[in-house]
C-alpha cells in the first residue's frame, strides 16, 4: 500500500513510547532540591566563615562546580544523571559536567586539539549567550539609564 | 526554612525542565543556554530578584542563577563604569565559576581516563 | 551469466557458499542472551587499547583471525577483503586490514554494511572474480557515542524510542566451493526517506526501507513470508520492528513469530539499551554468532537477512534534514 509522510509520521508515534514522566520528574525535583539545599548549606557555612554575600555566592558556584567536575572524573555524574536528568543537568552542576566531559573523552586527541578545544562543545553556545545577553542587558541599562 | 525553601524552588525548576526535556527533545545545551538568558531577562524585569530573596540557593545555582549574576554584575559595572560596564560586568560576576569550570576540567583531563560506560 | 536479476533482485545460479564466520563482542553484549554464541567476548571494551578506535580495530582484528583460524586460512589465501564500520572515513576496517596486505574495498552503507558487504562479495564470488572473499562490518559503543552524540561521561538522559550502538564485529568468508550455507539470491535496496528528523529515532527511520526491500524481494521471487523460517532485520528495534509488522498488517500480510529483530535479539530486556540495539556490528554479529550457526547446524532451513541503515551523519542532523534509509536482503539456506 502507497504510504504517505503524515500517515508515517502517525504510525511511528504510535509506536513509540513516551518518556516516562512519572518516573523522571520526581527524580529530578528531588536531586535538583537535593543539590540547591546543598548549596545552601555550603553558603551557610562561608557567610559563617565571614564572607561577605557576594563572594560566599562565587564560592557556592565554586565549590559545586568542583564537586560537579570531581564527580565526573570518577565517572559517577553520568550513572546519576541517567536517573536525575534535569536534577544533575539544570543546576551548575550540569554545566561543570558538560565543560569536563569533553575535556576528559578527547584526551585522547591531544591536549591542545583535544581537551582545549572540545571543552566548550557543549558549554559554549551556554557562554556565548549568557555573555551576549548580559552586554545587551548593560547596553539597554546604559541608554536608557538606571532601570535596576 | 531557607533550606526548604531552596530544596523546594530548586526542586520545581528542575522537575519543570524535566517535562520540557520529555515533552520538546530539546538538546540539553539549547535549554541551558535558553536558562542563561532567561536568567539574565528575568533579572532586567526585576522578577528574580525576589524569587532569590525568597530562595537563597534554589534559585541561584540552577542555570538561571548564572544569567542573575551576570545581570547584576553588568548593573553595577554600568553604573560605576558607564559604556564600558556593559562589556566587563557580565563576565566580572561570573568569572569565579567559568575560570573554575575551565581550571577544574582541565586537572580532571591530567588525572583522571575517559571510561565506558556500558 | 552466473545469475539472473529480477527487478532489484540478484539470484545467484552459480553457488556461493558460507565458508566460515565468527564474532567479536564487547562487554556488555557478552553478557547479554547470545552471549554464549560469540568467538570472542571482551572482558573489557577497551581490548586492551590506549583508543576506542584502536580498540575497535582490534576487535575487527579478532573476528577476521577467528573467521580466518576456523577456515583453516591465511590471509594471503582471501582474494578480497570488503567491510566497514561507523567512524568518518570508514577508518577503523582500513586501520584493521592494513597489516593483513589483501585486496581490499571499504564500504559505508551506515548500520546495513553487513549485508552490503555479503551482496557485494557474492557478487565477486559468483562472477568468478574471488574464489575466497572476507565480508565483515563493525561497530564500538564508545567510539560511535563521541563521533555521533555526546562524550561517554556526558550526563544526558536518552529517550525511550534511542538504541544502543553495539559492540560488535561480524566476519563472514565467502567461498565458491560446497558448504553447509548457501547464498542464493540478494535485493539492493534503495533509499526511503519517510520524513524522520528526530536522529534518537533510527528505528522508525530505517523501518519504511525494510518494509519496501521486503516487498520487492517477495515480489522479484514470486515468494511469501511463509516460505522462509526466519525473516530479520538489522538494527530496527522496538519501535521500527513494531512499525514493519504494521506495515505488512496494512497490506493484510502476517509476519508473525518469524520476524526477529537483531536489535531485540542481541540484548536482554535488564540491560537498560532502551529500543535495542544498533549499528553495523549488531546485525553482524548476530548474524555470525547465532543465526549463521543455526542455518549450518539445520536448525534453520533458510533465512532473510535484512541489513538495515540510517544513512544520516551529525552534520545533516544539525542542518535538519531528514534521515534517509536503507536496507540491502540477503537470502542464505542452510544444510539439506
Amino acid at each position: 500500500m502507497k504510504l504517505d509522510r503524515k500517515e508515517y509520521l502517525a504510525l511511528s508515534q504510535k509506536a513509540s513510547p513516551p518518556s516516562p514522566s512519572l518516573k523522571n520528574v520526581p527524580a529530578a525535583f528531588f536531586t535538583g532540591g537535593a543539590i540547591c539545599a546543598l548549596g545552601q548549606f555550603f553558603k551557610g557555612i562561608f557567610l559563617g566563615w565571614g564572607m561577605e554575600d557576594k563572594a560566599a555566592g562565587t564560592a557556592v558556584s565554586v565549590t559545586l562546580i568542583f564537586l560537579g567536575v570531581l564527580l565526573t572524573g570518577l565517572r559517577l555524574f553520568e550513572r546519576a544523571a541517567k536517573w536525575a536528568g534535569a536534577g544533575t543537568l539544570v543546576p551548575i552542576t550540569g554545566f561543570a559536567n558538560s565543560v569536563a566531559a569533553p575535556a576528559l573523552e578527547f584526551k585522547t586527541e591531544g591536549f591542545v586539539l583535544g581537551v582545549c578545544v572540545k571543552m566548550f562543545s557543549i558549554a559554549g553556545p551556554v557562554l556565548t549567550f549568557g555573555i551576549s545577553a548580559s552586554v545587551l542587558y548593560g547596553l539597554l541599562l546604559y541608554l536608557f539609564g538606571g532601570a535596576a | 526554612m531557607i533550606y526548604v525553601k531552596a530544596f523546594l524552588v530548586g526542586g520545581v525548576i528542575c522537575g519543570l525542565s524535566q517535562i520540557l526535556i520529555d515533552r520538546t527533545r530539546l538538546t540539553p545545551a539549547r535549554i541551558l543556554s535558553a536558562y542563561v538568558v532567561l536568567g539574565v531577562a528575568l533579572t532586567g524585569l526585576g522578577l528574580w530578584e525576589p524569587v532569590v530573596r525568597f530562595a537563597g540557593c534554589g534559585a541561584t545555582v540552577p542555570l538561571m542563577g548564572f544569567g542573575y549574576t551576570m545581570a547584576k554584575g553588568v548593573s553595577e559595572a554600568v553604573m560605576q563604569q558607564g559604556l564600558l560596564g556593559a562589556l566587563t560586568g557580565g563576565l566580572t560576576a561570573s568569572a569565579g565559576g567559568i575560570a573554575a569550570a575551565v581550571f577544574f576540567s582541565l586537572l580532571a583531563a591530567v588525572i583522571f581516563s575517559p571510561g565506558d560506560r556500558s | 551469466m552466473t545469475g539472473r536479476r529480477v527487478g532489484d533482485t540478484l539470484f545467484f545460479d552459480e553457488p556461493v557458499w558460507v565458508e566460515s564466520c565468527a564474532a567479536a563482542v564487547g562487554k556488555k553484549e557478552g553478557e547479554g542472551p547470545l552471549g554464549a554464541c560469540f568467538d570472542y567476548v571482551a572482558k573489557e571494551n577497551r581490548f586492551g587499547e590506549k583508543t576506542w578506535e584502536k580498540a575497535e580495530r582490534r576487535m575487527i582484528e579478532l573476528a577476521c583471525q577467528h573467521a580466518l583460524s576456523k577456515a583453516d586460512l591465511t590471509p594471503s589465501a582471501l582474494d578480497c577483503a570488503l567491510g566497514g564500520d561507523l567512524l568518518n572515513q570508514c577508518v577503523s576496517t582500513s586501520f584493521a586490514m592494513r597489516g593483513l596486505g589483501m585486496p581490499y574495498l571499504g564500504l559505508y552503507g551506515a548500520c546495513s554494511t553487513m549485508a552490503e558487504s555479503l551482496l557485494l562479495g557474492a557478487v565477486l564470488t559468483a562472477g568468478g572474480w574471488s574464489r575466497k572473499a572476507l565480508c565483515a562490518a563493525s561497530s564500538h559503543f564508545c567510539s560511535a557515542e563521541r563521533q555521533y552524540r555526546y562524550p561517554l561521561e556526558y550526563g544526558g538522559q536518552r529517550p525511550p524510542c534511542a538504541q544502543w550502538t553495539a559492540t560488535a564485529c561480524g566476519a563472514v568468508i565467502l567461498c565458491d566451493a560446497p558448504r553447509r550455507v548457501r547464498l542464493r539470491a540478494a535485493t539492493v535496496g534503495r533509499i526511503f526517506d519517510p520524513g524522520i528528523t528526530d536522529s534518537a529515532n533510527m528505528g522508525a527511520a530505517m523501518a519504511q526501507s525494510a518494509y519496501e526491500t521486503l516487498r520487492t524481494f517477495f515480489r522479484d521471487s514470486g515468494t511469501a513470508p511463509e516460505d522462509y523460517a526466519c525473516i530479520v532485520t538489522g538494527d530496527l528495534a522496538a519501535i521500527g520492528h513494531t512499525m514493519v509488522n504494521e506495515l505488512f498488517a496494512r497490506d493484510g500480510v502476517t509476519l508473525g513469530g518469524r520476524y526477529q529483530d537483531c536489535g531485540l535479539l542481541l540484548y536482554g530486556k535488564e540491560q537498560d539499551v532502551h529500543a535495542g540495539g544498533s549499528g553495523c556490528g549488531c546485525s553482524a554479529a548476530v548474524l555470525c554468532g547465532h543465526l549463521l550457526p543455526r542455518l549450518a547446524c539445520g536448525e534453520l532451513k533458510n533465512l532473510l537477512f535484512c541489513g538495515t541503515g540510517a544513512l544520516m551523519s551529525p552534520l545533516t542532523a544539525n542542518q535538519g534534514e531528514t534521515i534517509p534509509g536503507i536496507c540491502h536482503l540477503i537470502v542464505l539456506e542452510g544444510a539439506k
